[in-house]
């Protein structure tokens, strides 16, 4: 087996500087804004703000095992069973500091929201600005139900301006437009590196699976604009590239290719990953952490202000169902899958609301489709032994339908 | 030379006994709370029905919730496959089956081959599933043989709003207290079950001829009514409950 990558130990190494530099941001006279992770940061990294994602803190949360503890918590307080457990998990750290980082994350000194991912995050949001008694800003991006009208482009073209003379209003700073300009630039260049980076899976046996692109998602998540992301995708790409070239599959003697479709499961990466394996299976690509690549074509690298928006409201959680098949149509072609395992996560109801619709708009591809009912951090929400029985019965399907 | 196929369901053990050709010998229990000794002793019971060895037998493959537990198997197959195997042995024209079993119900689509083509299985929730049968027959103070025949005589099936097991359950009792008919709240009862099977039934996209396989296909109430909402004719065999068995038993000829 291919084993870890190398770069992964650079990639820690940047997360925990990042998270310190943020610990610190006040010593050095920066700000801490929390953002959504569909949030357009790149106008805060042009300021100099630090962002922090309460969203990445969640995937650490049920990576550490801990999302079922914190949204107990949360429920105590009166949240319903319901709510996404990344909102829970978040809202109970920032009380009781429970939190894989030693003292939860850098209370913030201002609020960025973009509903273009869920509904629920306008309500977090609303919640913490109260709790911190500091600014919120929501950039409120309409549905794209079919296309992206004109009406639509004025309204977030609008905000894009509104989002600046916000951040000018909390720092007391002209806005750096000059900065901008390099950091849009940085962005794209990023988001290119990461498609780069995923589109090795195309190679068979894959370099790299769903899982590893779970973990490296978390740089363009968070720091994207910014020059280190760029180095360190260049890097992964890099080695990458040896391994295909050298026919290194992830998986030992990959025979089979899948497609994953919503959040990871955190607190069963490992179990999930190896389960998949041992049937030779190779989860190649996920619309998940394609997401931080799939607006490219709407960028215009010279002209944010009146790009941005586009970018952000068009992103996979914001776009109809039509269009979500479409994508995943897509993937299943460049991929060369097998079958396609969606995760009908409890926590994120737009990712999960739409699949049995999108299985069906499939149908004509003859592609075999799991449904794996669990939640990307409440390990209350899973049972190991119904997961199994459906992944084994699904694997022994596609094996008996390719043999 | 002998195959064996082992079904360790979540409430039966189910064993079937293959010769290449047909079945030699059948053989069911209860599993109690011990998957592992269950298995031991329906080898045991089936090898002594049979009159036979171990020496006799070929390989032994195993299927149902306990079937990684089975230590004599040579190998651990999911239902989905073995009733797909199963039930095209039986019944070779069927092309979509429905098996309800005490903790998953799911439907499969086979292609003309006998190759499972789709599968779909119940949600995390309990209500689709055998248990819920179970459940209730034991709030109607029925035993479960008798339970089907008495939701045929149910002429005005009640209804059960809960998908819950837990709360269909104190619903049952509430209805109980109003007074309501025994036959036909047990009626209400198999029409939730069959809704939820059906909905399953729908959403996979059912292609006709359409079996029952494992232990629910005894239930003609279940039966009955699946019949009424599916509009079509439900198969079954006289050896539906050792579908997933039948199929191990078929796999393990194939190894």
């Amino acid at each position: 087996m291919a084993g870890r990558l190398k770069a992964t130990k650079r990639m820690k190494k940047i997360m925990r500087r990042y998270y310190t530099q943020a610990k610190y941001a006040h010593l050095f006279g920066k700000k801490v804004a929390w953002i959504t992770s569909g949030g357009p940061v790149e106008p805060l990294i042009a300021m100099n703000i630090i962002p922090v994602y309460p969203e990445n803190h969640g995937a650490m949360i049920g990576a550490s095992k801990m999302g079922g503890k914190l949204s107990e918590f949360a429920e105590g307080m009166g949240y319903s069973q319901d709510v996404c457990s990344y909102a829970k998990g978040d809202i109970t750290s920032s009380i009781t500091k429970e939190s894989p980082i030693p003292g939860g994350l850098p209370k913030p000194d201002l609020l960025v929201c973009s509903n273009n991912i869920c509904g629920t995050v306008l309500k977090w949001y609303e919640i913490q600005a109260r709790k911190f008694n500091v600014p919120l800003f929501i950039y409120d991006t309409p549905f794209v139900h079919t296309e992206f009208t004109q009406e639509a482009k004025e309204y977030v073209d609008a905000q894009t301006q509104e989002y600046i003379q916000f951040l000018e209003r909390v720092t007391g700073k002209k806005f750096n437009h000059k900065r901008m300009k390099k950091v849009w630039r940085l962005s794209l260049k990023s988001m290119h590196l990461w498609k780069a980076v995923l589109e090795t899976a195309e190679h068979k046996p894959s370099p790299m699976t769903a899982f590893d692109a779970f973990f490296h998602l978390a740089l363009i998540v968070t720091l994207r604009g910014k020059k280190t992301v760029v180095r360190y995708y260049q890097l992964l790409l890099k080695e990458l590239k040896e391994r295909t070239e050298q026919d290194v599959g992830a998986v030992e003697n990959e025979k089979y290719r899948l497609l994953w479709d919503n959040l990871p499961i955190w607190f069963r990466m490992r179990w999930l990953s190896e389960k998949f394996a041992g049937h030779q299976a190779a989860l190649v690509a996920d619309t998940y952490t394609q997401a931080w690549c799939g607006v490219i074509d709407y960028i215009d690298e010279n002209d944010y202000m009146s790009s941005l928006g586009e970018a952000y409201t068009r992103i996979h959680l914001n776009v109809g169902v039509d269009q979500m098949a479409e994508t995943i149509k897509k993937f299943i072609k460049q991929y060369n899958v097998d079958g396609l395992v969606m995760h009908s996560n409890r926590s994120c109801k737009p990712y999960s609301f739409g699949q049995y619709d999108i299985q069906n708009l499939l149908r004509e591809m003859d592609i075999p489709v799991l449904i794996l009912e669990a939640d990307m951090t409440d390990e209350r929400k899973f049972s190991e032994s119904q997961a199994e029985t459906r992944i084994d019965a699904f694997m022994e399907m596609i094996k008996q339908k390719k043999n | 030379m002998l195959t064996l196929g082992v079904d360790i369901g979540s409430l039966t053990a189910k064993g079937i006994l293959f010769d290449g050709n047909q079945i030699v010998e059948k053989y069911l229990m209860p599993v109690g709370y011990n998957s592992k000794k269950a298995s031991e002793k329906l080898i045991k019971a089936l090898m002594e029905k049979a009159g036979i060895v171990d020496t006799d037998i070929k390989n032994i493959v195993a299927t149902g919730y306990g079937r990684n537990n089975v230590e004599k198997a040579d190998k651990a197959v999911s239902e989905i496959i073995c009733h797909g195997k199963g039930v095209h042995f039986l019944l070779p024209h069927i092309r979509t089956i429905i098996d309800i079993g005490g903790q998953d119900s799911k439907v499969i689509v086979l292609d003309v081959s006998g190759k499972v083509s789709n599968f779909v299985m119940n949600d995390k929730c309990a209500a689709g599933t055998g248990r819920f049968l179970d459940v209730m027959a034991r709030a109607m103070e029925t035993e479960i043989e008798d339970f089907g025949p008495l939701a045929l005589q149910g002429e005005n099936p009640s209804k059960i709003s809960s998908v819950c097991t837990v709360f269909a359950e104190s619903e049952i009792i509430s209805l109980v207290a109003k007074g309501e008919k025994r036959e036909d709240i047990t009626s209400g009862i198999h029409w939730s079950i069959a809704r939820r099977i059906a909905s399953m039934v729908k959403r996979l996209g059912m292609v006709t001829p359409v079996a029952m396989s494992g232990g629910v296909a005894l239930n003609v109430g279940v039966i009955d009514t699946l019949e009424q909402i599916l509009e079509t004719k439900i198969e079954t065999s006289a050896l539906s409950q050792y579908g997933g068995a039948l199929g191990a038993a078929l796999m393990a000829a194939e190894l």
